[in-house]
């Protein structure tokens, strides 16, 4: 193999880095990146060790062909994108980013819709002061080996006041089994602005054992009062291994939203974080999933309450087929000092295998007294009581348990803001479910 | 012609106790049957038991339906056969919109490819919501989530009117209504009255039979129908209550498979 994974560490990183023809600030912030992945270890999320995974699968730089229309984009990629749908949009492919679409109405606002990987360059200010402040690169060996090798990736600026109607869309798509898979998108909603974003994350391979690390992240700057929805469906096949750091920051009054489905055929490790830094911030967060074959998922949600009367609310569905395991956690940390907060989460599991395993962890943290915080999660069968009350209306068995299936995940599903997307998730939702 | 319902010699038992003990009630289409008696007595075991809830194990007895044997047939097969259960606990499913449920319902009656067309659908469950007086908005919320108790029974109600079956049982559809409600279910009701359909309504009290007439009305009693009688029974019940029948067949305790 080529694939430089053993060697991996702070001079590959510079070299890389390096043949990119990176600013001189990013080379050194590379190094000290690879630096850190070949000293730490690897996160430890509850319950589900990481040792068997393979994550040391790094690739090879396999930029995609860049194209001036949308028209130009391959088949694959134009598939998966909604006809209909004509707002902003930016497209990776592989290692790079292929084509980026924005309104000259957009332009004019001063919104600025960019690859990471060229917004280094041109908005190097805004991007130092926040690239990996949220998801720092000394969490663990994961954060580090993505910061040492990033692509692509989306750098999205709305300036203050600046409301965009129409949602925002990225599509990361990869077909190449050997390439660096690792988009980092970075948002700045300044204040008072509003944009709902929608990013895919899809793979077509062919056949083949090797197994492919999508190593993604998402950072969140929500500044005073701004409005951020972040709808997100990732649905790779079974050999990528999907990473997906999301993290928010929120100042005073703003509102994250997070409507997320981890519908991926593969091993999955996410981990979808509010930081309501600010008074009066709030968070929703919505996340859902279907468990099929053997893979192993680490799902987590968290909210951080530091600024008072901050509010959030986390609700995680989770649909278990044949031999798939779920561990879900949700954790709301309410700092001392965040009075009057409001903290709640809610984990469900729907177990439709005896052989599947779902365990929901609820944990509050909680180091003030004046606040509110609750806690429910449940884990069981399709509910014969409703099961008997749809067939009692002439229902078949088979068709009341596909209704009651679909139904527990529908109130996230309804939730994401592109009908065409909505439907392309029934559709990844009929397929997995089946 | 006309729907023919009967039951016969149906025991039924619920966790190993026997609740039913041997039913005989015969049910012709045009008739409204009012089934009454105090907690207890087995009434809702005979719905459940009658559209087949499987925590109700039949031990004897035999049902059908216009010659066909309804115990051999699953929830579902029964229901389109034309048997439909007005529950007292209607279930709530998250996920599920009213009209999607009630569209698959009623699809689930039709061959394929003869499915109700989306538009004929939706104009029809807005005219009976309509007569329920039912807000429009019901149609798209989840099934029952968050309703009120009057809600679900016209909810029940509705799909009662946009199901037409042949037999129907009301299980304590009055319970929980204002004044108001129960004269829209009952009027609900009377809509539906016809030749092709019979009526099983279960109440405690007379209150829904002075808007819908009985023309049959049966007290139970220790898992048995021990008194039939016409409307005239229901309000001399109503009046007196069941004291004089327990008195008048030597009954002490009413009740039946009570802990």
């Amino acid at each position: 193999m080529s694939t430089p994974t053993t060697s991996f560490g702070r001079e590959a990183a510079a070299a890389l880095a390096r043949s990119k023809n990176e600013p001189a600030w990013l080379v050194d912030w590379r190094e000290e990146a690879g630096e850190l992945a070949s000293k730490l270890e690897l996160p430890k999320p509850e319950k589900m060790p990481l040792q068997r995974w393979t994550l040391d699968q790094y690739g090879t730089h396999r930029p995609g062909t860049t194209v001036g229309s949308a028209a130009d984009l391959p088949a694959a990629i134009t598939e998966l994108l909604p006809a209909e749908e004509l707002g902003a949009l930016i497209v990776q492919h592989n290692s790079s980013v292929v084509f980026t679409r924005l309104s000259n109405d957009l332009k004019a606002k001063g919104v600025i819709l960019t690859s990471l990987d060229e917004a280094v360059r041109t908005h190097e200010k805004l991007v130092r002061d926040h690239l990996m402040t949220a998801y720092k690169k000394d969490e663990h060996k994961l954060a580090a080996v993505h910061a040492a090798l990033w692509n692509g990736g989306v750098f999205l600026y709305v300036p203050r006041n600046v409301d965009i109607e129409f949602p925002v869309q990225a599509l990361m798509f990869a077909d190449d089994a050997e390439a660096t898979f690792m988009p980092h998108i970075l948002i700045v909603a300044d204040s008072n602005s509003r944009v709902s974003f929608v990013e895919q994350a899809a793979t077509l391979l062919e056949g083949g054992a090797a197994t492919l690390l999508h190593n993604s992240s998402v950072e969140v700057f929500a500044k005073a009062g701004a409005h951020v929805r972040y709808a997100a469906v990732h649905h790779m096949d079974r050999v990528v291994v999907d990473v997906a750091y999301r993290r928010a920051i929120l100042e005073n009054d703003a509102r994250m939203e997070w409507i997320v489905g981890d519908l991926h055929d593969g091993n999955t490790l996410t981990d979808t974080k509010s930081i309501l830094k600010g008074n009066g911030s709030t968070s929703d967060s919505k996340i859902i999933s279907v468990g099929t074959g053997g893979q192993r998922m680490s799902l987590t949600t968290q909210a951080v309450h530091i600024g008072k009367s901050s509010e959030s609310n986390m609700v995680t569905r989770a649909v278990m087929k044949d031999e798939a395991t779920a561990i879900i956690n949700g954790i709301t940390k309410i700092e001392h000092g965040a009075t009057k907060a409001n903290g709640q989460q809610t984990e469900k599991v729907l177990m439709l295998s005896p052989k599947a395993r779902g365990d929901a962890n609820p944990i509050l943290l909680i180091d003030e007294d004046d606040v509110m915080a609750g806690h429910a999660a449940s884990v069981g069968q399709v509910n014969a009581e409703q099961l008997h009350y749809l067939m009692s209306r002439g229902i078949s068995r088979q068709e009341a348990e596909r209704l009651i299936i679909h139904g527990f995940l529908d109130p996230v599903v309804s939730e994401i803001p592109l009908a065409g997307l909505r439907e392309q998730l029934h559709r990844i939702l009929e397929r997995k479910l089946g | 012609m006309s729907t023919q319902f009967e039951i016969r010699g149906l025991r039924s038992s619920i966790e190993g106790k026997e609740i039913l003990k041997g039913i005989d009630l015969k049910i012709q289409g045009g008739e409204i049957h009012a089934l009454m008696g105090p907690n207890g007595t087995g009434k809702s075991t005979l719905a459940s038991a009658l559209m087949g809830h499987p925590k109700y194990e039949v031990s004897e007895g035999e049902v059908s339906l216009n010659g066909e044997d309804v115990l051999e047939m699953g929830v579902d097969e029964r229901a389109r056969a034309g048997l439909f259960l007005a529950m007292q606990y209607p279930s709530e499913i998250t996920g599920v919109t009213n009209a999607d449920f009630l569209r698959t319902a009623i699809n689930a009656r039709r061959e394929e490819g003869q499915e109700i067309s989306l538009i004929k659908f939706v104009r029809q469950m807005e005219s009976k919501m309509k007569e329920l007086e039912m807000n429009p908005e019901f149609m798209h919320r989840y099934l029952n989530e968050g309703f009120s108790g009057g809600e679900k029974k016209r909810n029940e109600i509705l799909q009662m009117l946009m199901l037409e079956p042949k037999i129907v049982v009301l299980d304590e559809i009055d319970s929980g209504l204002d004044i108001d409600a129960l004269k829209i279910v009952a009027a609900g009701v009377n809509a539906m009255r016809s030749e092709e359909r019979g009526f099983l309504i279960i109440t405690h009290y007379q209150r829904l039979l002075n808007y819908v007439k009985p023309d049959f009305v049966h007290v139970m009693m220790q898992g048995r129908i021990v008194k039939s009688g016409g409307p005239e029974l229901a309000e001399r019940l109503e009046a007196e209550g069941y004291d004089w029948v327990k008195e008048e067949l030597g009954i002490v305790d009413e009740t039946v498979g009570q802990a």
